[in-house]
């Protein structure tokens, strides 16, 4: 599976899938998108040139395995779900906003917290899941 | 006496690391701990009131020391201070002496807290500690298959009376509203409702599996396996008495009960005469005292069967007697056997000259245990008797003296016959240190002073008398006069001495009994066991049989045949093809692309092929999806799709050509299923439409969204505020299913490399 188009095009495709997913992260709350689909993007980004340009220099890009997303994307979500209660503002979950907008990512809450735990996992379980299946087979 | 309890927990967290470190001259003074609690306990007076120590709900921690409770500890006790002292020596340069101790230790204070709990649930815990600290002593010689069979054959059969003893305590606890067993008899309804005939079943199951009654005594021979300390600690005095003490304890509040006495008397009736006359085919010591233990605990049960107050003193006086002079013949075969190195009767005979402190010991036990004047069990057999004549003359009697006559002979089997008779060869014997010798001759002498002084255990049996609820207590007395009791206690002498003097032991004896082997409860119990196994085996391999193509199968057959059940139980089709004809060309264009990607997959000769044409038909769906304005989950799916590809042509690029193996049959039933489950949700799918829609949940998302939750994105406000402890669980499940992915794949491919290198 060696071919140079896609090995030209998966370099610059990286770069622009993550910047795709961190948007779709982002726009999430207002229009269709998420930390859920986000990840997914993520991972296919990274799965991508992985195909292109071989395992080995796929995994490259991260300097740690990238079943530790994992526990780092969970411990966030669930961090932000508590956060109301150790702040005493409310129940677990309770979302919570910083009342101004802020430039680029527009309103920030525990709930975009919450999400981009979601999207750490994301790719952390689909990487994982993808690079071992690959390396098995 | 919860410190009691304490030491003996402390004492079996602490000698398996001691012991191995001590001289061994010094071991046997480790019977320090019993002796210590036999001294407490003869000195403690009798408490009626209960000692309310602390409350761990549900199980309350009730302490009670009654007459019954005091008789039972002085034996545990006081046979455990032989039983500690004799292991000391017996088992010097055996490598498992440390955990012996341990575990014997941890069993004194489990059967402790049994005859002490006056709380149902702590004396089941205490009865399942009896059970698996017995496990591991059965078991102390963990290198031989056969103690180790012998072990887990006893911890199956106790285990599951334990389990019965559990149910029996709920129900009793549901039917009563206590759990407290002196309150118990007060409480109990005054007609016994089938609840509580369900309760004394279950409790019966656990007494006889313990006190290993006819049909579950077979365990308790296969336990021989063991050490003989051990043999002669769980197997003569206590843990088989378990039972017994269960039925004493219950027997207030139960021996109303109209099945009390018929089953309990046909129960013991038929352990003791099946087990006596096992006993007199045997030519193994231990397997003698194996069966005449059986035998008395029938003994026992049938005592207690009869409920009146004269049979429930002769039952107590007889646990006594037994616990006296079984320790001692057991104490007396570890002894032989220490010394000759084998046990069987045909073989010995006697070592009253090397060994004549050892013959006293085995004569006075003989004769205790035949019941000859003047020791206790004189007194005892003539209780017996007197309880049988005053009522139940007709069957009992006799039925009595043919099972004392057996025990009789088996005692002497063990007592009398190794010692009698010319010497053997020098060589053969080996002295035997006073450890071994005293215990055994101790309690004999024992059994020998309370006959002659009856008022001294008087006070315990007439304590222990009141505790099970019985009243008119007669004092005991060797000299009844000249009666009809007197008469048979002299016959059952009589013909037990002429039995044992005329009709000697020979080998071919023992093969009398293997030809009725295949149908003893024994064969049938492990005939069960290996049944149960091999359904067991068969069942799993039918079902997991590791064909991923049948699991689909299975489920997607299940899924038909539910969903037909619902769908056509009443079924009028709601759908209509009238909207096909609005079908715009985009959609239109959308299904022939969905069409053609089945057809593609199905009929394609390529794996890799089909993986896209699986895509394409992913992609065609997702295309639906933004048609009918679901913008989130085609984004979604588009994302899922071209994962799932890459990953297929990852994999599949590596795997050898597809070949098409099925046959002809096997691909139209595939097809068959398929279309018949696909068709089955289409029509589903067109019913569900018309069904009238619950719109309250999704209006109030759709409103709330922005107003509570600050965003415009239904589906995602759901996902990260509204159901968003769903979510983290749903992750959470998410990452356990890749760590699952990567631990099945990471240790295979571990096992592989290390082939390799290999």
């Amino acid at each position: 599976m060696k071919s140079i188009i896609l090995k030209a095009a998966a370099g610059f495709l990286l770069p622009l899938l993550l910047l795709f997913s961190l948007f779709l992260l982002l726009r999430g709350h207002y229009l269709p998108g998420g930390g859920f689909v986000g990840g997914l993007v993520a991972s296919i980004a990274f799965v991508l040139h992985a195909f292109a340009g071989g395992m080995k220099k796929g995994q490259k890009y991260f300097p740690f395995h990238p079943g530790f997303l994992m526990p780092v994307g969970l411990l966030l979500a669930f961090l932000s779900a508590l956060l109301p209660m150790v702040t005493g503002d409310g129940a677990f979950m309770t979302g919570l906003w910083y009342p101004h907008p802020v430039p680029v990512i527009g309103m920030l809450g525990t709930a975009l917290f919450f999400d981009l735990g979601v999207y750490l996992l994301v790719v952390g379980v689909t990487l994982t899941i993808i690079f071992t299946i690959v390396e098995a087979a | 006496m919860l410190s009691v309890l304490c030491a003996c927990v402390i004492a079996a967290l602490g000698l398996p690391v001691l012991v191995p470190r001590l001289p061994a001259a010094w071991r046997p003074s480790l019977a320090i701990l019993p002796l210590g609690s036999f001294v407490y306990f003869l000195l403690t007076p009798i408490s009626e009131s209960q000692l309310l120590l602390t409350e761990l709900p549900p199980v309350h921690l009730w302490l009670k020391l009654d007459g019954l409770s005091r008789l039972f500890a002085l034996l545990i006790t006081g046979i455990g201070t032989l039983v500690y002292a004799y292991s000391g020596y017996y088992l010097k340069n055996h490598e498992g002496q440390g955990r012996f101790y341990g575990f014997i230790s941890l069993f004194m204070g489990a059967m402790l807290g049994l005859v002490l709990a006056n709380d149902l649930y702590f004396l089941f815990i205490c009865w399942e500690l009896t059970s698996i600290s017995s496990f591991f002593l059965i078991g102390l010689n963990q290198q031989e298959a056969k103690a180790r069979s012998a072990a887990l054959q006893a911890l199956t059969v106790t285990g599951l009376g334990g389990l019965a003893l559990l149910g029996g305590a709920v129900i009793l606890q549901i039917h009563t509203g206590t759990t407290q067993i002196d309150a118990l008899a007060a409480r109990m309804p005054a007609d016994f409702s089938v609840g509580i005939t369900a309760a004394l079943l279950l409790v019966w199951a656990a007494a006889f599996t313990k006190s290993a009654q006819f049909p579950f005594h077979f365990w308790l021979p296969g336990a021989m396996a063991a050490p003989t300390p051990i043999s002669t600690y769980l197997h003569s005095a206590t843990m088989v008495k378990a039972g017994v003490y269960l039925l004493f304890r219950l027997s207030a509040a139960f021996a109303a009960h109209p099945w009390w006495t018929p089953v309990l008397t046909t129960v013991g009736a038929v352990t003791m005469l099946y087990a006596a006359l096992h006993a007199l085919f045997r030519h193994d010591m231990k397997s003698i005292l194996a069966y005449t233990t059986i035998a008395a605990l029938g003994i026992l049960v049938f005592f207690i069967g009869w409920a009146s107050p004269l049979s429930m003193q002769a039952a107590l006086l007889f646990v006594l007697v037994h616990a006296l002079y079984k320790a001692a013949l057991f104490l007396i075969t570890g002894a032989v056997d220490h010394a000759t190195h084998t046990r069987n009767v045909l073989r010995l005979h006697g070592l009253r000259k090397q060994l004549p402190a050892l013959a006293v010991a085995g004569g006075l036990a003989a004769l205790l245990n035949g019941g000859f004047p003047p020791f206790l069990g004189f007194i005892g057999k003539d209780l017996m008797y007197e309880a049988l004549l005053h009522e139940h003359a007709v069957i009992g009697v006799p039925l009595l003296l043919v099972v004392n006559v057996a025990l009789l002979y088996a005692g002497l089997q063990v007592g009398y016959r190794p010692f009698a008779g010319s010497a053997m060869p020098e060589g053969e014997v080996s002295k035997v240190s006073f450890w071994l010798w005293l215990p055994p001759l101790l309690l004999a002498v024992l059994g020998l002073l309370f006959g002659f002084l009856p008022q001294m255990p008087n006070a315990l049996i007439a304590a222990a008398h009141v505790a099970v609820g019985s009243s008119g207590f007669a004092p005991l007395q060797l000299w009844h006069g000249f009666n009809e009791v007197l008469a048979w206690s002299l016959a059952t002498l009589l013909a037990g001495v002429l039995f044992f003097r005329f009709w000697p032991m020979n080998r071919e004896r023992l093969g009398w009994t293997e030809k009725v082997e295949m149908f003893s409860p024994a064969a049938l119990f492990t005939w069960l066991a290996s049944s149960l196994q091999l359904f067991a085996r068969r069942y799993t391999s039918f079902f997991q049989h590791g064909y991923l193509r049948y699991y689909v199968m299975t489920v997607v057959a299940v899924l038909i045949g539910g969903i037909s059940l619902l769908l056509f139980d009443d079924f009028a089709f709601k759908g209509s093809f009238e909207p096909l004809l609005e079908l715009t060309f985009y959609e239109l264009g959308t299904l022939a692309m969905l069409l053609a990607g089945l057809v593609f997959v199905v009929f394609t000769p390529s794996r890799l092929a089909a993986v896209a044409g699986l895509g394409v038909m992913g992609f065609a769906i997702c295309l639906l999806f933004v048609f009918y304005s679901a913008p989130d989950l085609a984004i979604t799916q588009f994302a899922i799709d071209t994962l799932t590809v890459i990953l297929f042509v990852l994999v599949l690029y590596k795997l050898p050509r597809y070949i098409r193996v099925s046959s002809m049959a096997v691909v139209l039933r595939d097809g068959v299923v398929s279309l018949v489950f696909g068709g089955l949700i289409a029509l589903l799918a067109l019913q569900v439409i018309h069904q009238p829609l619950q719109r309250s949940v999704s209006t109030f998302y759709a409103a709330q969204s922005y107003v509570a939750a600050k965003g415009k994105n239904v589906v995602n406000v759901i996902l990260v505020d509204f159901r968003g402890a769903d979510t983290l669980v749903e992750i959470t499940v998410l990452s356990i299913a890749a760590l699952g992915v990567y631990g099945l794949l990471k240790l295979r491919l571990r096992a592989e490399e290390r082939r390799n290198r290999a």
